[in-house]
C-alpha cells in the first residue's frame, strides 16, 4: 500500500502545500486503490481521467500560491449528488443513463475550494436503505471484517459506498447524504467521522432529493479535522435552495480547541434501547467518562418522546419521497419501458426501474397522504415531530450538546441482513431523531466490539452550533485513540 | 335579483361558480428564472426546475407574490399574512414533476368581491371565495403525429392565480359580466394582460339547477373556457342538459366536462374521470411565505383608480350617463384616453364632459369597430378629439358638420381646425346672412309660406332644411332656428 | 392495520407502480406490517400541538423577477428518452 494513502486529510493538505508531493502523485495512489478495492463495489462510475485532469489543475493552483482549502484531495462523491456531464444514477435502474448537465452546488462548492473527484460512490437506491443493498449496482462491503470470520459485512446505509471507500482508503475523504442516519451510521460501521450538518447548512440543489425536510448533506472522513475542513468547504447560503440558511460559514478548523472544560453534556436515558448491546453501552460510557475528564459537566436529560422518532419518519420520509420520485416516469430522462399506451408506460416504467424497497417506500408514502389517511397518518406525523423537537429544545436549556451512541448494533452480515423492514429500519433508531429536529448531529469511532468491529458515539448539537459538536468530538477522539484500540487488537489476536 | 329558468314542470334556479386561472403578469416564472414570453420555440424557456429534473428546486419570484396582492387589494379581499405552498400531485406528461405546486389549505387571498352590473340597473356584488398562486402546466400536442403526443414545457411553472368565486352568480349574463369586469379589473391592476387567445385567462364554470329556495344542487364542471362567447354557449347548454335530465326525474353526475367550441356543446371527460386523488401536502422545499402588513400597505398605495370608483366620478363628477361611463370603464385605455381628452379640452363648458363621452362611444367606437382597429391604433388622438369638441362647443362648427369633420380626422389624421380651416366648414353665424337666405327662401317657396302661416306647422322642418341646404349646412342651427321661426311668424 | 390485496392495487396504481400478481401478497404483507408497526404513535397525546412541516425555515427569501434561465431547449430535451422530435419530449398518444 503507497504511504500516501495512509494520511489523512489534513496531513495531506498541509504537505501538498509544502509540495512534498503533487496532487497528482496523490491521486495517482488513490487511483491505483480504488482499482485494487474495486472488489467492495464501493463506486459505481469511476472517473481517474476527470480526477488527474482536476489534480493537474490543482498542483497549478497550488504553485502559483491560490490554494482552495481542499486543494489536490481527492474524494469519493456520493452518486446522488449531480455531476455535469458525468453519469449521476441514485444507485437506480430508472437514472440508469442519466447525464446531469448540471453541477450539484455542494460538489461545486468542493471544485471551487479545489477537491478533485475521483468517482461516484455507490448507495443505497435513491438514499433509502440502511446497508447498502437496494443498490441497483450490487450490495457494498464493508472492508472491515470480525476477527478470524472472514463473512462479508454491510458498510451501512445507504451512504455505504463513501463509507467503503474512505475506510479502504480509496478516497481520502467522501460526500455523503442524511436523511435518517444515512451518514452517522455507515461512518458508525465502517470506523470513521460522519458529520450531519444543521439543516440548512448546505444546499440541497442539485442533489437527486430523498425526502426534502429531511435530507442534509455532509462530510465523511477519518479524523474531526478533517471533517472540519470539508465541511466549511461543503457549506454556504445557495440562493437556488430556499431552505438554505443564510448564516454564515465559520473556519469550523480554526475554531477547533480541543477544550471542552465547562462544557455541559447530556445523556439521554431513552436512547438506551431494548437489545442494545453492552458493548455499546460500554464505549457509551467511556465517552461519558472522556469527556468528564477533559472537565465537561455530565448531566442526565429526558427526550421522553424518542421512541416515536423511527416511526414518526417512516411516515414523513416515504410520504415526501413519494412525491419526489413521481418526476422519474421515464418521459424526459432516464429510463423508459414502453407501454400499451401512457398509464402503461408509467406504470411499467416505475415498476420496473424502481427496486423494492423504494417501491415500498413509495407506497407508504403514497398511503399516508391519501384521502381518508392524511390526518391519521401524516398530519399527526408532523405533530409528533413538534413534540420530538421539543424535546431537544427544552434538553438544550440545560445542556450543550447530547452524547449517545450512534447505532444500536455493530455492522452485520452482508449475506444474510434482517429481512424484516422493520427490524433493518431499527439500525437508524438513534439517528433520526435529529433529522426531524433539523439538529446538527456527527458521528466518531468511538471503540471496538470484543470481534474487532467499529462502534460509534453521536453526538448532538444546536442548530448551527457544529463547532461545539467538533470540539467535543475532538476531545473523544484524542482520548479514544481509536488507532490505537485497532492496532492494540490485532496484536493481542 | 334572482332569475328563474321557466321548465315544464315549473321553474329553476341556475347557479353558477367560476374558478378563473389569470396568467401573472411577469417577466419570469413563479419558481424559476426562466422567461414568461408567448409564442417562443418549443422548450426554449424552460430551465431544469420547470422540467422537474433531479435535485431541482424552486425559489419564488416576488414580484408576482405582489401581483396577487393587489389583485387582491383591487377585490377587496383580505390579504393572508401566512399562506403555505402544496404539492397537488397527479401524474400527467404535461406535469414534469408529477406534482403542481399551488395553495390547497392557506391561500395568499382570502375572501373579498366583485360588482357586477346587472340589465335592470342595480349592481350585484359577487363574492370571491379566495386567491391562490400556483404553478401553469405545459401543453401536450396532440396533432403533429398519428401515434405521439409531444411535449412542450414552456408554459411550465408560468404563474397563475386562480380566483375562486361563491356561487353567487346566476345566469349566462351574470357570468359574463363576471368575467368582463374581472378582465377589466385585471387590466387596471396590471397583474394579468386578459388576452384570452393566448391563454392568459381561461375559467372552470361550475353550473347547477335547484328549485327556488331549494339546496344547491350537483354541479358540473365545465373546464378551461377560453373565451367568454364560449362562455355563454357552454352555460347555455349546461343549463338546457341539466334541466332536461332534472325533468325528467334523472339526477346530475358531478363531473368534469368539456366544452366544444364546434359543436357549442359540452361532453363528458370520462377518461379523466378516474378517482382523482391528489395528494396535497405543504411543499418541504418552499418554507410558508409571511408577509409583512408594511409590504401590503405599500402596494395599497400603489393601486390605481379601479373601474367602479372611475365610473361613480365619472357619473357624479362629470355627468355622464351611467351607461357611458360603464361603457368608458371597461377598459383602461378607453378611460385613459378619455381622460387625456378632458384634459385637454379648452373651451370651457359644462356640456364638455358629456359631449367628449358621446363622440368617443359613438363616432370613435364605430369608427374602430368598422376598420378592426384597437384604440391605440387610432389615429385620432384625444387631443384631437378634443379640439373637436372644443369648435363645436365655441359654435365654430355645427354637430352635423363635425361628423363630416371626424371623418376625414379619422382618414388623415389632420387636425380638426386644419380641416376646418382648408375647407371653410365654419359655422355661420352672422344674423343677416342668415335672414338674406331665408327671405329667398321664403320667396321661392310662397304657397308653402301661407300652408304654414294657416297652421301647418309640420313645415318648419322643411324651412330648415331647404336654407340648411343653401347655406351648405354651415348654418348655426340653434340661430337658423330662431330666426326662421320668427320670420315664418311674421312678426 | 391490515391491508387489502384491493388496497394495494389501488395506491400501486396511485403511485403508477406495476405489481405484478405474485408481488402483491409480500407487498400486502409487508406494508401492513409497517403499518401496524406506526400505530405506535397513537400513544401520543398531540391535542394541541401544531404540525411541524419544516425546520428552521421562519422566513422565505424571494428572488427578483429577472430572466435568469432557460434558452437551452437542447439541453432540457438531452436525455429524452428515445429522443427528441422538434425538440419536444413525446409519450403515447394521449386522448382526451
Ligand atoms: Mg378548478
Ligand atoms: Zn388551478
Amino acid at each position: 500500500m503507497n504511504e500516501l494513502i495512509k494520511l489523512n486529510l489534513s496531513q495531506a493538505r498541509d504537505k501538498l502545500l509544502k509540495k512534498d508531493f503533487s496532487s497528482v502523485e496523490l491521486t495517482s495512489a488513490f487511483i491505483k486503490q480504488m482499482e485494487e478495492t474495486r472488489g467492495l463495489n464501493a463506486f459505481i462510475t469511476e472517473t481517474p481521467e476527470l480526477a488527474l485532469e482536476q489534480a493537474k489543475a490543482s498542483d497549478k493552483r497550488i504553485a502559483a500560491g491560490s490554494a482552495g482549502i481542499m486543494e489536490g484531495i481527492p474524494i469519493g462523491m456520493k452518486d446522488l449528488f449531480c455531476s455535469k456531464g458525468t453519469l449521476t444514477t441514485a444507485a437506480s435502474k430508472i437514472l440508469s443513463n442519466f447525464i446531469p448537465p448540471y453541477e450539484s452546488t455542494v460538489s461545486q462548492n468542493l471544485k471551487d475550494a479545489g477537491a478533485v473527484s475521483l468517482g461516484k460512490t455507490n448507495l443505497d437506491e435513491f438514499a433509502m436503505g440502511s446497508a447498502n443493498i437496494t443498490s441497483a449496482y450490487g450490495p457494498v462491503e464493508n472492508p472491515w471484517k470480525k476477527q478470524g470470520d472472514n463473512a462479508k459485512l454491510v458498510p451501512g446505509g445507504s451512504s455505504g459506498g463513501s463509507a467503503a471507500a474512505v475506510a479502504a482508503r480509496s478516497c481520502m475523504a467522501a460526500t455523503a447524504t442524511d436523511t435518517g442516519g444515512s451518514i452517522r451510521q455507515p461512518a458508525a460501521f465502517c470506523g470513521l467521522v460522519g458529520l450531519k450538518p444543521t439543516y440548512g447548512r448546505c444546499s440541497r440543489w442539485g442533489v437527486v432529493a430523498f425526502a426534502s425536510s429531511l435530507d442534509q448533506a455532509g462530510p465523511m472522513t477519518h479524523t474531526i479535522r478533517d471533517a472540519a475542513i470539508m465541511l466549511e468547504a461543503m457549506s454556504g447560503y445557495d440562493p437556488k435552495d430556499a431552505t438554505s440558511i443564510d448564516i454564515s460559514v465559520p473556519n469550523y478548523e480554526s475554531l477547533l480547541t480541543g477544550n471542552v472544560k465547562g462544557l455541559r453534556v447530556g445523556i439521554p436515558k431513552e436512547y438506551q434501547v431494548d437489545g442494545m448491546r453492552s458493548e455499546i453501552m460500554d464505549v457509551w460510557h467511556k465517552g461519558v467518562e472522556w469527556l468528564k475528564q477533559a472537565g465537561a459537566e455530565i448531566l442526565d436529560i429526558s427526550l421522553p418522546h424518542t421512541k416515536y422518532a423511527l416511526p414518526t419518519y417512516y411516515i414523513i420520509a416515504p410520504a415526501e419521497a413519494s412525491s419526489n420520485l413521481a418526476r422519474y416516469d421515464g418521459i424526459r430522462y432516464g429510463a423508459r419501458i414502453e407501454g400499451e399506451d401512457l398509464t402503461d408506460l408509467y406504470e411499467k416504467t416505475r415498476g420496473q426501474g424502481f427496486g423494492n424497497e423504494v417501491q415500498r417506500r413509495i407506497m407508504i408514502g403514497t398511503y399516508v397522504l391519501s384521502a381518508g389517511y392524511y390526518d391519521a397518518y401524516f398530519i399527526k406525523a408532523q405533530r409528533v415531530r413538534r413534540l420530538i423537537t421539543k424535546d431537544f429544545t427544552d434538553a438544550f436549556q440545560k445542556v450543550d450538546c447530547i452524547l449517545t451512541p450512534t447505532t444500536p448494533t455493530a455492522a452485520f452480515s452482508l449475506d444474510n441482513p434482517p429481512t424484516d423492514p422493520v427490524e433493518m429500519y431499527m439500525n437508524d433508531v438513534l439517528a433520526v431523531p435529529a433529522n426531524l429536529a433539523g439538529l446538527p448531529a456527527l458521528s466518531l469511532p468511538g471503540g471496538l466490539t470484543s470481534d474487532g468491529l467499529p462502534l460509534g458515539l453521536q453526538l448532538v448539537g444546536k442548530s448551527f452550533d457544529e463547532v461545539t459538536l467538533l470540539n467535543a468530538a475532538q476531545v473523544i477522539e484524542t482520548a479514544a485513540n481509536f488507532q490505537g484500540q485497532v492496532t492494540q487488537m490485532r496484536k493481542a489476536s | 335579483m334572482t332569475t328563474y329558468i321557466e321548465g315544464a314542470t315549473g321553474p329553476w334556479e341556475v347557479v353558477i361558480g367560476l374558478e378563473v386561472h389569470a396568467q401573472v403578469s411577469s417577466n419570469s416564472k413563479l419558481f424559476s428564472g426562466a422567461s414568461t414570453e408567448f409564442g417562443a420555440d418549443p422548450n426554449s424557456q424552460v430551465s431544469f426546475v420547470d422540467a422537474g429534473f433531479p435535485g431541482m428546486l424552486p425559489v419564488i419570484n416576488d414580484f408576482c407574490v405582489r401581483q396577487a396582492i393587489k389583485t387582491g387589494l383591487g377585490l377587496h379581499a383580505q390579504i393572508n399574512e401566512l399562506s403555505v405552498f402544496d404539492r397537488k400531485n397527479y401524474f400527467y406528461p404535461d406535469l414534469p414533476s408529477g406534482y403542481q405546486i399551488s395553495q390547497f389549505k392557506h391561500p395568499i387571498v382570502g375572501e373579498g368581491h366583485l360588482n357586477i352590473d346587472l340589465p335592470d340597473g342595480e349592481t350585484k356584488a359577487v363574492r370571491i371565495e379566495r386567491i391562490h398562486l400556483e404553478q401553469d402546466a405545459g401543453k401536450s400536442i396532440h396533432d403533429q403525429h398519428p401515434s405521439k403526443t409531444f411535449i412542450d414545457l414552456n408554459r411550465s411553472g408560468v404563474a397563475l392565480m386562480e380566483i375562486v368565486t361563491m356561487p353567487d352568480i346566476s345566469s349566462r349574463e351574470e357570468a359574463m359580466a363576471f368575467v368582463k369586469n374581472l378582465r377589466s379589473l385585471l387590466r387596471y391592476l396590471g397583474t394579468c394582460d386578459g388576452n384570452m387567445e393566448q391563454g392568459s385567462m381561461r375559467a372552470d364554470v361550475n353550473v347547477s339547477l335547484r328549485r327556488p329556495g331549494a339546496e344547491l344542487g350537483t354541479r358540473a364542471e365545465v373546464k378551461n373556457v377560453n373565451s367568454i362567447r364560449f362562455m355563454g354557449q357552454a352555460i347555455d347548454f349546461e343549463v338546457q342538459r341539466q334541466m332536461e335530465i332534472l325533468e325528467e326525474g334523472g339526477t346530475i353526475v358531478q363531473e368534469t366536462r368539456l366544452f366544444d367550441p364546434v359543436r357549442g356543446e359540452t361532453r363528458s371527460m370520462r377518461s379523466k374521470e378516474e378517482a382523482h386523488d391528489y395528494r396535497y401536502f405543504p411543499d418541504p422545499d418552499l418554507p410558508p411565505l409571511r408577509l409583512k402588513p408594511e409590504l401590503i400597505e405599500e402596494i395599497r398605495k400603489t393601486l390605481p383608480e379601479l373601474p367602479e370608483a372611475k365610473k361613480t366620478r365619472f357619473v357624479e363628477k362629470l355627468g355622464l350617463s351611467p351607461y357611458d361611463a360603464a361603457v368608458l370603464v371597461s377598459d383602461a385605455e378607453f378611460a385613459d384616453y378619455y381622460e387625456s381628452a378632458i384634459a385637454a379640452i379648452k373651451q370651457q363648458d359644462d356640456k364638455a364632459p358629456k359631449l367628449l363621452a358621446n363622440w368617443i362611444t359613438s363616432e370613435l367606437f364605430g369608427a374602430m369597430n368598422r376598420d378592426n382597429l384597437t384604440i391605440s391604433e387610432s389615429k385620432v388622438r384625444p387631443e384631437g378629439i378634443a379640439e373637436l369638441v372644443d369648435l363645436i362647443t365655441a359654435g365654430t362648427i355645427s354637430g352635423r358638420i363635425a361628423k363630416d369633420v371626424f371623418l376625414q380626422m379619422w382618414e388623415s389624421g389632420e387636425s380638426a381646425a386644419q380641416i376646418v380651416k382648408e375647407k371653410g366648414l365654419e359655422q355661420v353665424s352672422d344674423d343677416s346672412a342668415i335672414r338674406v337666405c331665408i327671405e329667398q327662401i321664403m320667396a321661392a317657396n310662397a304657397g308653402m309660406v301661407d300652408e304654414y302661416r294657416s297652421g301647418k306647422d309640420k313645415l318648419f322642418g322643411f324651412f330648415v332644411g331647404q336654407v340648411m341646404k343653401a347655406m351648405q349646412g354651415k348654418a348655426n342651427p340653434k340661430l337658423l332656428n330662431d330666426v326662421l321661426k320668427e320670420m315664418l311668424d311674421g312678426k | 392495520m391490515e391491508l387489502t390485496r384491493e388496497n394495494i392495487i389501488k395506491v400501486a396504481h396511485l403511485a403508477r407502480l406495476e405489481v405484478p400478481d405474485e408481488r402483491l401478497e409480500p407487498l400486502r404483507q409487508s406494508l401492513s406490517q409497517i403499518l401496524d408497526w406506526i400505530e405506535m404513535l397513537n400513544e401520543v397525546n398531540v391535542d394541541g400541538v401544531e404540525p411541524m412541516f419544516s425546520v428552521n425555515q421562519e422566513q422565505m427569501r424571494r428572488r427578483e423577477d429577472v430572466v435568469t434561465d432557460g434558452g437551452y431547449a437542447k439541453d432540457i430535451v438531452a436525455n429524452a428518452p428515445g429522443g427528441a422530435q422538434y425538440d419536444m419530449f413525446s409519450v403515447p398518444k394521449v386522448v382526451e
